[in-house]
């Protein structure tokens, strides 16, 4: 007889914990469409090409269709069920309603994780292959669109609706900017 | 009439999508999001050789296999009808015929559906099915001098013919003639096409991803001999179509094994089965022969397109019909030919025959332009027609000189420098190009039903699809506007068949149609209520049928129209090419919604950008079998692949529209590819007339230029 090819693991999901048993096969992606009904997380290529399933792992954008579901286990997973905060939006996620920054809508989960990331990974001072400056000591370089772009590289839109996502995140930076300084 | 002062008009003025909120917190459900209790999954099996015949399906191991509960095939499958012609005109798609022959025409040709209680049971078992075949050669030998290509008429004659062609080139000052192509090009929304299909008290139901649910409805019950009554399909959201989503295998899998297992049934592609089932735009191969007198006025055109369809159906990529519409000449020669091949059959793809086309033509005018020594818009300007070139007929609207202009003055044109290879930044070469676009502007017969609600508000009720063109939201300004109110007091429902007949989403018609049939039903619930009486509890309806207005529309030429202008930057020592800066000027009918409707200009001339350097589907030349099927191998435009982009519009409605729509859709590609080629040229003196201009085509050309 065959090893036994399911295991009960437990996933932390937007900060809820789902106890559930799944086929080892099973990724991240499928673990949490098809298991936990959060089908806000999109399936474009299955493939890691297209950024469609892109969640946030321990707060870093991973596309969940190159992750198995075993291997997710007690990590903090953030879908884009759970980037809003209740009923308030999240600027990147209002920033995207408001300029536009979608067509159909099926990347848009994804890109939303991704922005959401990005903004992180800028502010942490991690350059892109935009950057001019890559020392460490040089910090955060200016997010212009170029760099919005390049770090938003691995998210395909095809309805192309790329002007208005770049315009959605810069609105987004700024409004976080303006936040802080607010706060400080 | 009195009117509300304070009731601003909705349409034309910016409103963010009505379902946009869903769509930013992923609350929005697509085709595969609906959860069922016992649903199985279904996974396609397609063919690994490029024709012949299956001998046998090794069904048994696979039966065997954990959570199996079906293997459908050729041997077993119920049998379905093929033999009919869909609203569209057309025969269902062959590979949605699914398992009534043992014949493979073509390399993923679906051969089995492997149905089980998982989705890794399904791919597993789908994966290790063993299927036989009988092999044949197949014939994949797509060239432009095959003695057996054909015209074929497909929604438009094959051959227009007028004036002796050879007589006028002759008597012409200046003549181009060229060759140009165009690759196998996919149309891949971010949504893989998705069914789920399940008997509910004694109706067929399908949860889709669709271009048209009463389409889909009305193809499902004739394959599966049922009253189109007893089949609903329904498709709320859907994650992008572009020309692709009709009925295809998946719909018809699902429906199948829903049937013969009692229980639903879910049926999603592969990205990479889409390469063979989701349809595609074929290659072109061009031939442009331009005749003009010295100043540039043409007394010859001759546009011939030859397209490979497959050896089930003919499929037609009319790139010679823009020449049409577009310019006239004494002798004025158009025609499209296809040649079958053992390849998938094609289909629509946005802007079918205009985008291809467009790069061929929209190229040739630009050369003719600089044999004549002419700026390329004032060429245009000499031989713009005055009526339909070929049909005589009289422009409903052609506004084209006016984008010409408008664009001319925002992208700065005067201050172009026409020679080429003049202008360098680092180690790019500059160069900037135009071009123009047509698509044509039509309406299709629609019912729709808008309620008058108890509480004030209203629901329209529509098969309509919003496949991101953000119908949705123009479909609630117009009736706003029709009702008298505001957008917020009305509800609209959309991509449920039981809503009624209704145009798809297709041929840049689909916002126009229904608003045409919404407006309607709006006006006669106004005429039917009465102010200051209560509404019963059930509310009251009113309804439309557009069929008799959209059939009485006089002939005319009715088109959009736009120019499109680029500025490419091309690196000398790689050979990339950068797009730099876009502009679309187009006149499109009236505008519904600024917001969306530049989202879709925008996307068009992204479209342009992706097909000018990036797209290309690669076959393996021995069995046809799709080579890098996948997202990382077939290449689309991404975000660093495009700089800040504009689309904007002049002042154009229709004038034979009750709202003056046009239609969005498609014009928004057409000419961008080509005018992204002559901008290529105008930085490097070379000429690109095979697209996609890679970087190897541009280091070679230039090689080649230099030894020229």
């Amino acid at each position: 007889m065959a090893a036994p090819t399911f295991s009960a693991i437990t996933l932390h999901v937007n900060g809820e914990k789902h106890t559930l048993t799944v086929d080892h096969r099973t990724t991240l992606l499928d673990a949490l469409r098809e298991r936990l009904d959060l089908t806000g997380t999109k399936k474009g290529c299955d493939q890691g090409q297209c950024g469609a399933c892109t969640v946030l792992v321990d707060g870093r954008r991973t596309v969940s269709c190159l992750q198995l579901a075993v291997a997710a286990e007690d990590r903090e997973i953030t879908t884009v069920e759970g980037i809003a905060d209740g009923e308030r939006l999240h600027p990147v996620q209002q920033a995207f309603l408001d300029l536009d920054g979608f067509q159909c809508g099926y990347c848009t989960p994804g890109q939303i994780c991704s922005a959401v990331a990005v903004l992180r990974e800028h502010a942490a001072g991690w350059p892109s292959a935009a950057t001019a400056d890559v020392r460490p000591e040089a910090g955060p370089p200016p997010l212009t669109d170029e760099e919005i772009r390049e770090r938003m590289s691995g998210n395909l839109c095809r309805c192309g609706a790329y002007v208005s996502i770049v315009q959605a995140v810069a609105r987004a930076a700024a409004s976080g900017q303006q936040a802080e300084e607010a706060a400080a | 009439m009195t009117t509300t002062p304070e009731l601003r008009q909705a349409v034309g003025t910016a409103h963010t999508r009505v379902e946009g909120r869903d769509k930013v917190t992923g609350a929005a459900r697509y085709a595969a999001d609906h959860p069922f209790t016992e649903l199985a999954h279904g996974w396609l099996v397609l063919s690994t050789v490029g024709r012949g015949r299956i001998r046998a399906v090794d069904t048994g191991p696979v039966l065997a296999m954990p959570g199996v509960l079906t293997v459908l095939h050729h041997g077993n499958a119920p049998r379905i009808r093929g033999d009919f012609v869909t609203m569209l005109g057309v025969p269902p798609e062959p590979t949605s015929v699914l398992f009534q022959h043992d014949r493979v025409p073509h390399a993923g040709w679906p051969v089995a559906l492997v149905v089980a209680e998982t989705p890794e049971q399904a791919r597993e078992a789908a994966e290790a099915l063993v299927v036989h075949y009988d092999e044949e050669p197949p014939d994949l030998d797509f060239r432009a001098d095959r003695g057996d290509a054909r015209p074929v008429d497909g929604h438009l004659p094959a051959v227009a013919e007028k004036g002796d062609l050879e007589a006028e080139l002759a008597a012409s000052a200046v003549v181009v003639d060229a060759e140009y192509t165009t690759p196998e090009e996919h149309h891949h929304p971010m949504e893989p096409h998705a069914a789920a299909a399940r008997w509910e008290d004694g109706r067929l139901e399908v949860l889709d991803s669709n271009q048209g649910s009463t389409w889909v409805v009305s193809v499902l019950a004739q394959m599966f001999s049922l009253d189109p009554g007893a089949v609903r399909v329904r498709s709320e959201h859907v994650g992008g179509g572009f020309g692709s989503k009709g009925v295809r295998a998946h719909q018809v899998a699902a429906a199948m094994a829903a049937t013969v297992l009692r229980r639903p049934v879910r049926v999603v592609m592969t990205r990479r089965q889409m390469f063979s089932l989701a349809g595609h735009r074929s290659p072109t191969v061009q031939r442009v022969r331009l005749g003009a007198d010295a100043e540039g006025r043409l007394r010859a055109l001759e546009h011939r397109c030859l397209n490979p369809t497959s050896t089930v159906q003919d499929f037609v990529e009319p790139g010679a019909a823009p020449a049409r519409v577009m310019y006239d000449a004494a002798a004025h020669h158009t025609a499209n030919l296809v040649v079958a091949l053992n390849r998938p059959t094609p289909t629509w793809m946005r802007a079918p025959g205009e985008a291809p086309g467009s790069f061929a033509l929209e190229s040739a005018l630009d050369e003719l332009a600089e044999q004549c020594g002419l700026d390329p818009i004032e060429l245009r300007a000499r031989n713009e027609p005055t009526h339909g070139p070929v049909s005589g007929l009289p422009f409903s609207g052609r506004n084209l000189l006016a984008c010409f202009r408008e664009g001319a003055r925002r992208f700065g044109w005067a201050e172009r420098d026409p020679r080429p290879g003049r202008r360098r930044d680092g180690r790019w070469l500059l160069g900037t190009g135009t071009a123009a676009a047509s698509f044509p502007a039509g309406a299709g017969p629609s019912t729709a039903a808008v309620t008058a609600e108890a509480d004030g508000t209203f629901t329209v009720r529509i098969g309509a699809a919003d496949i991101g063109t953000g119908a949705r939201t123009a479909i609630t300004l117009v009736a706003a506007d029709a009702l008298r109110t505001t957008p917020e007091r009305v509800r609209v429902r959309i991509g449920d068949s039981d809503f009624g007949p209704a145009m798809i989403a297709g041929g840049s018609t689909g916002t126009r149609s229904w608003a045409w049939a919404v407006r309607a039903a709006a006006a006669e619930l106004r005429e039917r209520l009465v102010p200051g009486a209560t509404i019963p509890p059930q509310g009251i309806t009113a309804r439309s049928d557009t069929t008799e207005a959209v059939g009485a529309l006089a002939a005319a030429e009715r088109h959009s129209f736009g120019a499109q202008f680029a500025e490419v930057a091309v690196d000398t020592a790689t050979g990339e090419v950068r797009v730099r800066r876009m502009l679309g000027i187009f006149a499109a009918g009236r505008i519904v919604n600024p917001l969306t409707a530049r989202s879709q200009f925008l996307g068009g001339m992204v479209w342009g950008i992706s097909m000018a350097l990036h797209e290309e589907a690669v076959r393996d030349p021995s069995s046809g079998v799709p080579v890098g099927a996948d997202l990382a191998g077939y290449h689309v435009a991404t975000h660093a692949d495009v700089p800040l982009l504009e689309a904007d519009w002049i002042d154009d409605p229709d004038p034979d529209d009750p709202v003056g729509i046009k239609g969005i859709g498609e014009v928004g590609i057409v000419g961008a590819a080509a005018a992204v080629a002559n901008a290529v040229w105008h930085a490097t003196g070379v000429r690109h007339r095979d697209l996609p201009i890679r970087p190897d085509r541009v280091l070679r050309a230039a090689a080649e230029a230099r030894h020229a």
